[in-house]
């Protein structure tokens, strides 16, 4: 990256002559820049977007207190001695509060072709995976700084501020967050008009969480429940982000194995890397969609 | 007129897309047997076209003509169903990336982040396009300032004007120093008195950037400032000229009457003269030469009042018509306009 012909005179004199720039060769280095741009404005969109933080706030936190409050006693039947109802559905709530600000900062594509700025994108000489690659690694932050506003209120839920824990938590986010911007950058590749989105979204969030196992364990379901939670992307972070949150409380090994028994399939037990790399691979898998989807020409 | 002696006429020698300023003036933008269909529908039924270094070359047609499609060609925002398009040397359709850090664009929608201030929109501009950290700030300068935007920058978009919104746009096309800036539309949906400064931005953009400007528009006035233009109806270039020229080659005279009886006017001017004559604009109008000297021999020989009578040389919309059989006015699908009007005022307000 050079400057051919440096500027002549100082820019604010009246200058007849050009400041003249060479834009490089595309190669990886400029794509990883355009990466780079890309995420930086996700990130001071929502900086400057409080009210949108807040507003993300607003329903799992009532999940987590209305709803964990009024049927904690009903469920404490169920539930070992000691052992909150909000403790237990708070890792199923705390990945509910990354699901909207991730899919919907996919939404953001939608609202931009709308509004034109994607265009602008479109025409810059970068590669149709690096607008990708960035969007959906913007979205996973920020919804990583969602879900991190609402880990703040784990003392609640009465889940210990234990680093090794928070910090297991908050990759499990990240790694969530960007598995479900994948899948909103995928859709938002097809859909013209952000009402459909939004319309699109609303209907697919909650079955999402329902079926993830947040509300209620996962073995003992019907067959037919059994099938739809297993693929449900959502449960394979919410049993490995209540294995660690119930392996950090002074519970015994028989209420754990019976509250967090982890993700099964047909009685195998599927272990947390492979659960957690499912999510992953997910990931990956619709980002690369997504980005077959940008390289389309009109 | 051929386009080889339009392209000698006057044409300053200028950068050529590999950077050597030699005089013999090799095409910036070359264009030819170029079609392309939506499904049933053809946008652009084989056009072809050269533009030069350092011109300002104007697409003009009414709305629906081919124009933009044209120019999401040139952009490579769209592939070309057949045909073949280059710019700055590069082809559009297997070397997309080179075609794009060579272009500047300002679409006649917004496309500005509201969200953003200017500056952050021209810092994202300049990171997509690789801007050398070191010539940004300077560069980033000189655009702000030219069109008058340097003392906003710390603003965001969404409280600018329309016509703020559109220079910040002209600014952030030139920012990475293209060879060729397109603009399509630059003025719509702009109220007079913008439209004139965005083009004494535009005409002082040409003294001092070497740049060659490709512009579509549907206004016959601002195609006045341009170089050669090309006139384009259902897809097709009618006409390709300098305006001096196309407006010669009309070589007459629009005379317009305003009578009681418009009807029986034109019969009468057919029988009298042998002249056909159309309604435009609500007025029998009718094109001869010398039309100064036509109108005595009007007043005498029709054999009817006549309320008031105009003389006009030949304009670009006599050009038009002459061409397309049809003013502009008339070949708009009205209203699209006013729709696109109301589009853009929404946005402003979001």
């Amino acid at each position: 990256m050079t400057v051919t012909d440096t500027v002549t005179r100082p820019a604010d004199t009246a200058v007849i002559d050009s400041i003249r720039v060479s834009t490089p060769a595309t190669g990886l280095r400029h794509d990883v820049r355009a990466v780079g741009v890309i995420w930086r404005r996700e990130l001071i969109r929502f900086r400057t977007d409080r009210l949108r933080a807040v507003t993300a706030l607003v329903q799992p936190v009532l999940f987590l207190f209305i709803l964990g409050t009024g049927l904690s006693a009903l469920a404490s039947a169920g539930l070992p001695a000691g052992v909150d109802f909000k403790t237990f559905i708070y890792p199923g709530v705390l990945a509910m509060s990354v699901l909207f600000t991730a899919i919907f900062s996919a939404g953001s594509i939608v609202w931009d072709r709308e509004f034109g700025f994607l265009r602008e994108i479109l025409v810059a000489p970068v590669s149709r995976a690096s607008i990708v690659i960035g969007k959906c690694l913007g979205g996973a932050t920020i919804a990583t700084f969602q879900g991190v506003i609402f880990l703040a209120l784990a003392g609640f839920a009465h889940v210990p501020y234990n680093p090794v824990l928070l910090l297991t938590l908050v990759g499990e986010l990240l790694l969530l967050s960007f598995t479900l911007t994948a899948f909103g950058v995928m859709m938002a590749a097809r859909i013209k008009q952000f009402q459909a989105f939004m319309a699109l979204t609303q209907m697919l969030v909650l079955p999402l969480f329902f079926l993830s196992g947040a509300l209620y364990p996962l073995n003992g379901l019907p067959g037919w429940l059994t099938i739809l939670t297993r693929i449900d992307p959502l449960t394979y972070v919410v049993g490995p982000m209540r294995h660690a949150v119930f392996s950090h409380l002074n519970v015994s090994f028989g209420a754990q194995h019976l509250l967090a028994p982890g993700v099964t399939w047909g009685g195998w037990l599927v272990p947390e890397w492979l659960s957690l790399a499912i999510v992953a691979a997910m990931g990956l898998a619709m980002m690369s969609i997504g980005i077959a989807e940008f390289r389309k020409t009109e | 007129m051929s386009l080889e002696t339009a392209a000698s006429n006057g044409q300053r020698p200028a950068l050529q897309a590999d950077g050597s300023a030699d005089g013999t003036a090799r095409p910036v933008i070359e264009v030819s047997g170029l079609t392309k269909r939506y499904g049933e529908v053809e946008a652009v039924r084989g056009i072809d076209l050269a533009v030069y270094p350092g011109e300002t070359f104007g697409f003009l047609g009414p709305n629906g003509a081919g124009k933009t499609t044209t120019i999401k060609i040139l952009c490579t925002l769209a592939n070309a169903s057949s045909g073949k398009a280059t710019v700055a040397g590069f082809d559009t359709a297997t070397q997309r990336d080179e075609v794009r850090r060579n272009i500047g664009l300002v679409f006649q929608d917004t496309t500005v982040d509201g969200y953003l201030t200017a500056e952050q929109n021209l810092r994202f501009h300049a990171e997509m396009y690789g801007v050398p950290k070191g010539a940004l700030q300077p560069r980033m300068r000189q655009v702000l300032d030219m069109v008058g935007l340097w003392d906003r920058k710390d603003s965001l978009v969404s409280t600018f004007s329309g016509g703020m919104q559109r220079r910040l746009e002209i600014s952030r096309g030139l920012l990475h120093a293209p060879h060729v800036l397109f603009l399509d539309e630059p003025t719509v949906g702009l109220d007079p008195q913008t439209r004139s400064s965005i083009w004494a931005y535009i005409n002082e953009l040409k003294g001092r950037e070497d740049i060659t400007i490709f512009l579509t528009t549907h206004y016959m006035d601002e195609a006045e400032h341009c170089d050669r233009i090309a006139i384009i109806d259902h897809g097709k270039i009618v006409a390709i000229d300098t305006p001096e020229a196309l407006k010669a080659s009309v070589g007459k005279d629009r005379v317009q009457i305003h009578t009681d009886d418009d009807r029986s006017a034109i019969g009468a001017l057919a029988r009298v003269f042998g002249i056909e004559a159309a309604i435009h604009e609500g007025l029998v109008t009718f094109p001869v030469s010398a039309g100064e000297q036509f109108v005595p021999r009007l007043f005498t020989e029709l054999g009817m009042p006549i309320r008031s009578v105009s003389v006009s040389r030949p304009s670009l919309d006599d050009v038009f018509m002459s061409y397309t059989g049809k003013t502009i006015r008339d070949a708009e699908a009205s209203g699209t306009d006013a729709m696109r009007q109301m589009a853009a005022r929404f946005r402003g307000r979001r």
